[in-house]
């Protein structure tokens, strides 16, 4: 009886997480989750909402396919109602026959989950099986985690951070301890709640990283509310991959922020180990370098989507670290120093180091007695192919996720261009069955050429108007998609610009996300990709 | 099959003012104005201000005319024949909201049904959907997708009323949103008193007074300045959905926010507006309920007007062999966003070439999606 409780206990859990738009009051559910669930569903249950999910057993046709069996509708109609629901584990659940009462089961989370695992390896026909098995047994909002869980993306408005809090309500350890024991490549599979969480262990501190420490954009009047400017270290503000860069028993590991082990696509790092010592930890900046500077952000890209790392490729988009905070020396943890101190360490470090033979360099710190001097410093970004300024303050310790008061960023503002909406889709989660996502074009010889898409930036209200515009002024529809009269001029803001054979306009742009809507500015007037590729540094 | 030569022209069409009988010369919902005009209910996008001659149920006379406010009206019974130039016109229930009609229309022998809204269950206080048999029926599909599906409104208004309890239990006020005409009533009348008060906002306190005469309600206390926060602590207020977010609600807090709407089906129309929690109540038909109606009238055409109306004739036509079309008029669509009716100017595509693509399209997603 109170196994078979176990699974309904986890969906009840989403449930009440998915039925709440108050933190406090997701909190006090996980933590009362937390207190009385069992250890291995605990330790499945942080899986899940850190991101570590089983892989996919079935693919997504099967899935749909399988579904409309049961349901007894043709398969048009099911994607239909997916672009109108926007997720595919809710549409699957809404379109199976209602089950008012779920049948009871033996099975824990854990089960569940483990099944799923197996499910991944058994043949197609057992693993329908499997499936209609269970859909049929769950009720309603059952059917839908359990889809959830088979399909990934478990977006329900828990951040880590929020689930590391409630954790730490649960156990009474420190939430910054927690959330450093919670980062790393643990599955539930190879650890137990024990073991991550309650035991102090040295085994996989190995290759452990420290959490990161994030900075907000400055604010309005920040030169004011900041104090001293002598109080303050300056660095650019460097358009690479925040990574953190280990170096125990010697060993290498590289942990990019999204807390992913990226040791083996950056095979050049190995030579750190010829001048950094063991208990070293680096946070930095993973940069292309070619021909002696710096590359664009969108080299990086090549080295990012790939599993295998060429000998060629290595040769044409080399990287190197440019790196600006020392966490761990000698085998300590120095967080807690002040920042000028972990610097002088580091400057000490890298100063005896060859650079540019080993791929390791500094990023270079500023000290400014005005803040007209470092707004010039700043207005050189883009020539150093930088974003923009990084403040730190000099005494600063270096603290955990993103927290105001001691680092800011003060980004150099974006390229912006007028172009008019093309195309328009339905979004997704919390914007399902409203169409949010869009696609611009500029003019050329008198047509309109995508150039980018963009989904965020306007208001709630914003978004509603252009909803029901856009659904009175559909050329045509394919699938999900609508075009729509070009009508509507906005301008979009975007960080970075580089050509590229990829794209139908020859050039790529990163982030771009509407600034304004542009309701005073006539379709003929929007800008050309002339306009455009005026904008790309020489 | 029953074919009518002797008439070429169909009995009802669809032109730029409203459904017209020609005929009669008499309109059905018109969203312009016009001289003549049969209503099926006191919605706005149904019962437009402006037309000469209104013709309704008698107890939705005094719905439009607080809307609307001095109109020429004519009140009719249920199933009351009225024949207008030879034309057979009458009105039964469609159980949509309080007083809402089906209008069927006949003329030498040729039915049709015209819904309105509507909706299949009975909710205890409008007056049920009765199925007309006829050869064309012309019909709504708001909710015309198989995820929609309702649970007998028994088991959504135990969860409403658990709600409550437990709001009021940790003393908290609960704000459940409904529109003024219609869903507000349906939840004053299944709420549970022994819980607690009924707190009213003034859009929903006027319509209901005007219901009162005709309908059988809970007593309701209207929100005034003079209310204390007190006074509402742990009580229920049913409020429009335009309250939500407004300085009105302030003075609720600590309050929870609850909306009852078929389109709290999704999960994302919930947290979009930032609703505490949804309760899936509709005053349409859903999926099944839209087919079992089609199918009780024994109808051979269909027309839908409003809703996800190509995906639902689409299937009507593919899966089910009906002749089925879609006219498009401006009553609110997918209006699931706000109370405000749209500017409709869509041009109609051809249709068939249109879903010819979207199989094609379709197709291209499912590859691409893995």
């Amino acid at each position: 009886m109170r196994d078979w409780l176990v699974m309904k206990k986890f969906s009840q859990l989403i449930k009440k997480l998915d039925s709440t738009n108050k933190t406090n009051e997701k909190v006090a559910a996980l933590t009362e989750y937390f207190l009385n669930a069992d250890e291995d569903d605990k330790l499945w249950t942080i899986a899940i909402l850190s991101h570590r999910r089983p892989k996919r057993p079935v693919n997504t046709t099967l899935l749909r396919i399988w579904a409309t069996e049961i349901s007894g509708i043709p398969l048009w109609l099911f994607e239909e109602s997916y672009h109108i629901v926007g997720d595919l584990a809710e549409t699957i659940a809404l379109i199976l026959p209602t089950r008012e009462q779920s049948a009871e089961t033996s099975k824990s989370l854990s089960q569940f989950i483990q099944e799923i695992i197996v499910l991944r390896t058994i043949p197609d026909d057992e693993k329908k099986k499997y499936l209609h098995d269970n859909w049929l047994a769950l009720n309603y909002f059952e059917r839908f985690v359990f889809n959830k869980i088979i399909t990934g993306s478990f977006r329900i408005g828990v951040s880590q951070k929020l689930m590391t809090r409630a954790l730490s309500k649960a156990t009474g350890i420190d939430e910054d301890i927690l959330a450093y024991k919670l980062m790393g490549d643990w599955t539930p599979e190879n650890t137990s709640y024990k073991k991550l969480i309650l035991e102090q262990n040295d085994e996989d501190y190995l290759s452990k990283p420290y959490p990161f420490y994030l900075a907000y954009a400055v604010e309005d009047n920040f030169r004011e509310d900041l104090g001293p400017i002598s109080d303050w270290s300056f660095e650019h503000k460097w358009d690479g991959i925040r990574s953190q860069v280990i170096i125990r028993n010697d060993e290498v590991f590289v942990w990019s922020r999204g807390e992913e082990l990226v040791t083996d696509k950056y095979p050049e790092y190995q030579e750190f180990l010829k001048v950094i010592p063991n208990g070293t930890v680096l946070d930095g900046e993973i940069l292309p370098f070619g021909e002696g500077e710096i590359g664009n952000f969108n080299a990086l890209q090549t080295r990012i989507g790939r599993k295998n790392i060429s000998k060629a490729l290595l040769k044409k988009t080399p990287v190197i670290l440019n790196a600006y905070d020392l966490l761990e020396w000698e085998g300590k943890d120095i967080r807690q120093k002040p920042f000028v101190e972990r610097r002088r360490i580091l400057d000490k470090l890298i100063s005896g180091v060859n650079s540019a033979e080993i791929g390791l360099f500094l990023s270079e710190t500023m000290t400014f007695d005005t803040w007209e001097e470092a707004a010039a410093e700043r207005d050189f970004s883009r020539d150093k192919r930088s974003e923009g300024l990084m403040l730190k303050r000099k005494d600063s310790p270096y603290l955990v996720g993103r927290k105001k008061g001691d680092w800011w960023k003060w980004k150099i503002d974006p390229f912006t261009i007028d172009a008019v909406l093309t195309y328009a889709m339905r979004g997704h989660g919390r914007r399902a069955n409203l169409y949010t996502d869009y696609t611009f074009a500029l003019w050329e010889n008198g047509e309109l050429v995508t150039f980018a898409k963009a989904y965020s930036g306007l208001t709630d209200a914003e978004f509603r108007q252009l909803d029901a515009w856009i659904k009175n002024n559909t050329l045509e529809r394919f699938g999900p998609v609508r075009s729509v009269t070009p009508h509507h001029v906005f301008e979009i803001a975007f960080e970075g610009i580089a050509e590229s054979s990829r794209h139908k306009s020859g050039i790529a742009v990163r982030f771009p996300r509407m600034l304004r809507w542009r309701k005073d500015k006539p379709v003929e007037e929007a800008n050309t990709l002339s306009d455009l590729k005026a904008l790309i540094p020489r | 099959m029953i074919l009518r030569k002797e008439m070429p022209k169909p009995l009802l069409v669809f032109n730029d003012k409203g459904i017209y009988c020609q005929q009669a010369d008499v309109y059905i919902d018109a969203w312009r104005p016009v001289d003549k005009c049969i209503v099926t209910h006191g919605h706005a996008d149904h019962s437009r201000w402006g037309h000469k001659h209104y013709i309704t149920h008698h107890n939705n006379v005094p719905i439009i005319k607080h809307r609307l406010g001095e109109i020429a009206v004519t009140g009719k019974a249920w199933n009351e024949t009225f024949t207008i130039n030879g034309v057979k016109f009458s009105l039964h229930p469609a159980g949509h909201i309080i007083a809402s009609s089906q209008v069927r229309v006949e003329y030498k022998g040729e039915v049709w049904v015209f819904t309105g809204d509507f909706k299949t269950e009975d909710d205890g206080l409008a007056e049920p959907f009765e199925p007309i048999k006829c050869h064309t029926f012309i019909t709504e599909c708001t909710f015309g997708l198989p995820a929609f599906k309702w649970e007998p409104q028994t088991e959504v208004f135990k969860d409403i009323n658990e709600w409550w309890a437990t709001n009021k239990s940790e003393g908290r006020t609960s704000i459940l949103f409904g529109y003024s005409l219609g869903k507000g009533q349906r939840l004053l009348k299944h709420l549970d008193t022994s819980i607690g008060t009924i707190y009213t906002h003034g859009a929903v306190e006027n319509m209901t007074e005007v219901v009162r005469p005709y309908y059988k309600l809970p007593p309701t206390t209207l929100i005034t300045r003079e209310t204390s926060k007190d006074e509402i602590k742990g009580n229920i207020v049913v409020a429009p959905p335009s309250a939500h977010g407004s300085t009105w609600i302030r003075r609720m807090v600590p309050f929870v926010t609850g909306s009852a709407s078929g389109w709290m089906t999704f999960r994302g129309a919930r947290r979009r507006r930032a609703i505490d929690r949804g309760f899936v109540l509709s005053d349409h038909a859903d999926w099944e309920g839209l087919l079992s109606a089609i199918e009780a009238t024994g109808c051979e055409k269909i027309i839908t007007t409003h809703g996800y109306t190509d995906i639902f004739s689409r299937y009507l036509r593919e899966e089910l062999g009906y002749d089925a079309r879609t006219e498009k008029t401006q009553y609110e669509e997918e209006s699931s966003e706000s109370d405000k009716k749209m500017d409709t100017s869509t041009p109609l595509g051809d249709l068939n070439s249109e879903y010819q693509r979207n199989i094609v399209n379709i197709d291209k997603i499912i590859e691409n999606e893995d």
